[in-house]
């Protein structure tokens, strides 16, 4: 087993973990975020997104020890308090979301996105989201939902 | 008016914030055991021998159980008792649960179950729709045949035949939460479980014959899936029932989650089918006379295979009179994953069969498919809006002898067209392709109309319990369960319209067997039309109960007591609903009633085929534009064009989003995903690494989906209609669009000569990259 040092959503965080254990696992088993989901396991669906260091990470694919020292966000960590970020505003405003298996994962994917480009295309929304599956929207509500947010967050920023 | 807005769904706060609890994330007690199957590894034979002692010898491993190890019934099928939990003996397909692994953990039970060592001895194992042909193996005996009219005859004598046939792939759910259940035993020996399933009576039912137990002893509790589309009406049985007899044997709760690889490997899928067709029609492209062959494989076991074919034909139709109609169906049993449920249930396949001939037809001709599918449609009812039909005219009959008396789709395709542009954009597509020798465009316009109700006619019932508390809030159940389709947000529309209340006031509260029994599945798109039903009835008899103790309270009449605004009015008296709850609490008056529904007009003799088993008809019309590549068959969608009908719509945000979503998904059922098994009967497309679903970049560039504002002609739930699965045949015009560019690969373009047209493209499903190049060497030859 393994000690294992880190931050996520702002608070510190020591766990112990096998060796062998994704981070997935360590924080839906071990620390009860249970926001990010399995999907698939291999990282194509992106329902277990986190973003690490402004990245978006498969969760799924890393694992709990190279968590040491990072900066972690799960989909608990994006709201401040009872203040829902302006894309969990428009997620719900849209419909963006139906069973709400893949939600945590593109909205963790998406706020990275407009932190690093607070002005995207349509087409560059979608090739962002290319590795986040959804089965039951169609994806249409989740782009405008994100076109929104984004024309929102220039306006007030 | 709470009814008709477009509300968010009930947990859409709890969804963006990642609080929303699947069966995975309920947090389980302290000692729960995870669970995993050891897999069969061939398609068909007897297992020589099992040893499992490295699997018992595994890190972590509690316990290995084996069929003989099993309490009682060794059965997890939805209908005939054919689909043991654990192998016994025999098997029947690459992917069967041979034994079950009783771990710590979840990674240990899934190493534990690589460990055992099997040997068989291997038969020849059925596979494909000519191995199950060839070997004359099969569900129901022989075929079932429909008919209507003498269609022999009548194609002999047509002016013109076309003839052919249409593979149509499987299509695997990716409902993008895996299966899963949780088993907590209780005191004497009962059993409660979570489970993610559309249907939980089922679920209740198969554990507590698993157990030996009567079905009060289990409580099954289900508050959401991540996601359904038919796949969790009967596969969830399995992960159940071996939750339950786990926790039995160990005394402990036991979960079970299947991995994605897993799941896609044990699993069923949509059916796959193949359809041959020979269609008679005069110059005009009027069809005299169809004959339809439907070979359906349907897996090792029969689960719903019966009714999904049932739905195959009686979908052959479409949106078109068949004056004389032969409809055969071949029920085919391979070893393969037993096929099941699926968004639509064998109505998309049905609908894939003639929409495919009526493409045909109008490529014989020349013409433009949209023209043929006009002149084909069912005549319009005679009070009909926007009807093309001049003279008053009987409703027309389906094959199987319901009148057509709610035809919506003469004025939906004239107003699709015209938001659409269609006219003006297929010239420009005709423009394009004589310009453009590589990248050839399409266009296609399809209707889809889809009988609503289960065709088995018991199931067309359903309950609720509707409680109302002293301090005016409102506790709401029903037997629907919540998939992401809103179907809870809408019902809580309803009661919160009962009472006159705001939607703050309902609770909802997840589905659960003994607040209401003997529920069907959620289902045949039946959730808010049943459930919708069976909960108005339930606030009403409460609403009646308070109205006429409020009236005698007040001295005025029960009629005079309105509900409405958060307030009941009792004459020229105002109270907040609250304090009318208390003065009806403290007057003794019970505030909690049971609903219950049950679909009217209804009757089907399934033997014959013939009756009335939809109470209504859905309807909705998609235009889609594509393009492929002639060199390398890749294509995409540019633009669809989608106008729904949903009647009055109970929550337009919510309905527009099952329209969506179903298109998208209907569109890559028969485009990207396609299934692939090797010559011994082993998926290989077991993950979405293999298995392309749409994702984001699919979606069309351009989308207008809009809802046709009419409504239901029927007393539904306030005349609205049922919406899950008929979006998903909206996809079949994405599939037309690529016959259609495929077409102009081939010769002049469809507004030219009779007779000058190139060969049919004659393209299968799903239309992949590859499929769609082979056609295109086909069409250029």
């Amino acid at each position: 087993m393994i000690q294992v040092s880190t931050t996520i959503n702002g608070d510190e965080h020591q766990f112990v973990c096998d060796p062998r254990e994704t981070l997935l696992d360590v924080l839906r088993d071990r620390l009860g975020l249970t926001g990010a989901k399995e999907g698939c396991g291999t990282g194509d669906c992106g329902a277990c997104t986190v973003e690490i260091g402004g990245r978006p990470v498969c969760s799924c694919l890393m694992l709990g020890a190279e968590a040491e020292g990072k900066e972690i966000t799960t989909v608990e960590g994006i709201a401040d308090g009872e203040d829902l970020h302006p894309l969990q505003v428009n997620f719900i405003k849209h419909a963006a979301l139906q069973c709400g298996i893949c939600t945590p994962g593109i909205l963790v994917a998406t706020k990275a996105l407009l932190e690093e480009n607070p002005n995207p295309t349509e087409t560059e929304v979608r090739y962002w989201l290319a590795g986040n599956l959804c089965r039951c929207t169609g994806y249409d509500k989740i782009i405008r939902a994100v076109m929104e947010t984004a024309a929102e967050m220039r306006e007030n920023a | 008016m709470s009814v008709g807005q477009a509300t968010a769904h009930d947990a859409a706060r709890l969804h963006v914030t990642g609080q929303a609890r699947y069966v995975d994330d309920i947090p389980a007690p302290k000692g729960t055991l995870s669970l995993a199957f050891g897999l069969c590894e061939i398609a068909r034979g007897r297992i020589a021998a099992m040893d499992i002692a490295a699997v018992r010898a595994a890190p972590g491993v509690v316990a290995v159980l084996v069929a003989g190890d099993l309490p009682a019934a060794n059965d997890v099928s939805p209908s005939v008792h054919d689909e043991p939990l654990l192998a016994e003996g025999e098997v029947f397909y690459l992917g069967q649960p041979l034994f079950l692994v009783v771990a710590e953990t979840h990674l240990a039970a899934r190493k534990a179950a690589r460990l055992g060592v099997v040997s068989y001895e291997e038969l020849p194992a059925i596979l494909t729709i000519d191995d199950a042909l060839a070997a004359d193996s099969r569900f129901e005996g022989g075929a079932v045949i429909w008919q209507q009219g003498d269609a022999s005859s009548a194609l002999a004598g047509a002016p013109r035949q076309v003839q052919g046939q249409i593979e149509i792939g499987g299509q695997e759910h990716f409902y993008l939460e895996g299966q899963a259940a949780l088993a907590l035993p209780q005191e004497g020996g009962d059993m409660v479980v979570h489970s993610s399933t559309q249907h939980p009576t089922e679920i209740q039912h198969k554990v507590a014959e698993a157990l030996a137990l009567p079905m009060h002893a289990v409580r099954v509790e289900t508050r959401r899936m991540g996601g359904g589309f038919g796949g969790k009406e009967s596969q969830g049985n399995a992960l159940a029932v071996a939750c339950a007899v786990a926790a039995r044997a160990t005394g402990r709760p036991c979960k079970m989650r299947y991995d994605r690889d897993d799941d896609m490997v044990i699993t069923g899928k949509r059916h796959d089918f193949r359809i041959a067709y020979r269609a008679g029609f005069d110059d005009e492209g009027r069809v005299l006379a169809v004959d339809f062959t439907q070979y359906a494989r349907c897996g090792w076991a029969q689960d719903l295979s019966l009714p999904v074919c049932d739905r195959a034909m009686l979908h052959a139709d479409n949106a078109y009179y068949l004056p004389a109609v032969r409809i055969e169906s071949h029920r085919l049993k391979t070893h393969t994953q037993s096929a099941t449920a699926f968004r639509g249930f064998g109505g998309p396949q049905g609908m894939v069969g003639i929409e495919r001939v009526m493409d045909h037809i109008a490529h014989a001709l020349g013409k433009d498919p949209v023209d043929v599918r006009r002149l084909n449609f069912y005549a319009a009812p005679a009070d009909g809006a926007g009807m093309r039909i001049s003279d008053k005219v009987k409703p027309q009959e389906t094959p199987y002898g319901q009148p057509v008396e709610d035809f919506e789709l003469h004025g939906m395709v004239e107003a699709l067209l015209a938001s659409s542009d269609y006219a003006p954009r297929r010239a420009a597509i005709a423009e394009w392709n004589a310009a453009n020798p590589i990248l050839k465009k399409g266009i296609a316009l399809t209707p889809v109309k889809f009988g609503i109700s289960f065709t088995l006619t018991h199931l067309n019932q359903a309950g609720a319990l509707v409680h109302v508390y002293q301090d005016g809030s409102i506790h709401m159940n029903h037997g629907g369960t919540e998939m992401g389709q809103g179907l809870f947000q809408k019902v809580a529309q309803v009661a919160a319209q009962a009472f006159g209340v705001g939607l703050e006031a309902v609770k909802i509260t997840a589905t659960d067997t003994a607040k209401v029994p003997n529920t069907s599945a959620t289902a045949a798109s039946s959730g808010s039309d049943l459930n919708g039903m069976a909960v108005k009835a339930a606030c009403e008899t409460i609403r009646d109960r308070m109205a006429e103790h409020l009236a005698e309270l007040h001295q005025t009449k029960p009629e005079e007591v309105e509900f409405e605004g958060g307030e009941v009015r009792i004459g020229s008296t105002k109270l907040p609903f609250a304090e009318a709850a208390q003065e009806c609490y403290q007057g003794r008056v019970s505030l909690s009633a049971t609903g219950f529904y049950k679909t009217p007009k209804i009757t089907w003799d399934r033997v014959k085929g013939r009756g009335r088993p939809f109470f209504y008809f859905a309807y909705g019309a998609a235009v889609t534009e594509v393009v492929i590549d002639t060199l390398t068959g890749e294509n995409r969608i540019l633009r669809a064009d989608i106008l729904h009908d949903a009647g009055a719509s109970l929550n337009p945000a919510l309905d527009i989003g099952q329209v969506e979503g179903g298109y998208v998904q209907g569109a890559g059922w028969l485009t990207t995903e396609e299934l692939v098994w090797d010559g011994k009967g082993r998926l290989r497309t077991h993950a979405p690494s293999t298995y392309k679903i749409p994702a984001c970049g699919d979606r069309p560039d351009v989308f207008n989906v809009a809802l046709w504002d009419a409504q239901n002609r029927e007393e539904t739930i306030y005349r609205s209609k049922a919406v899950g699965e008929p979006p998903l045949m909206l996809g079949i015009s994405a599939l037309m669009a690529l016959s259609d560019a495929v077409a102009a690969c081939g010769g002049p373009s469809s507004s030219e000569a009779i007779g000058q047209q190139g060969p049919y493209p004659a393209l299968d499903a799903p239309a992949t990259a590859e499929r769609v190049f082979r056609a295109v060497q086909r069409v250029q030859a």
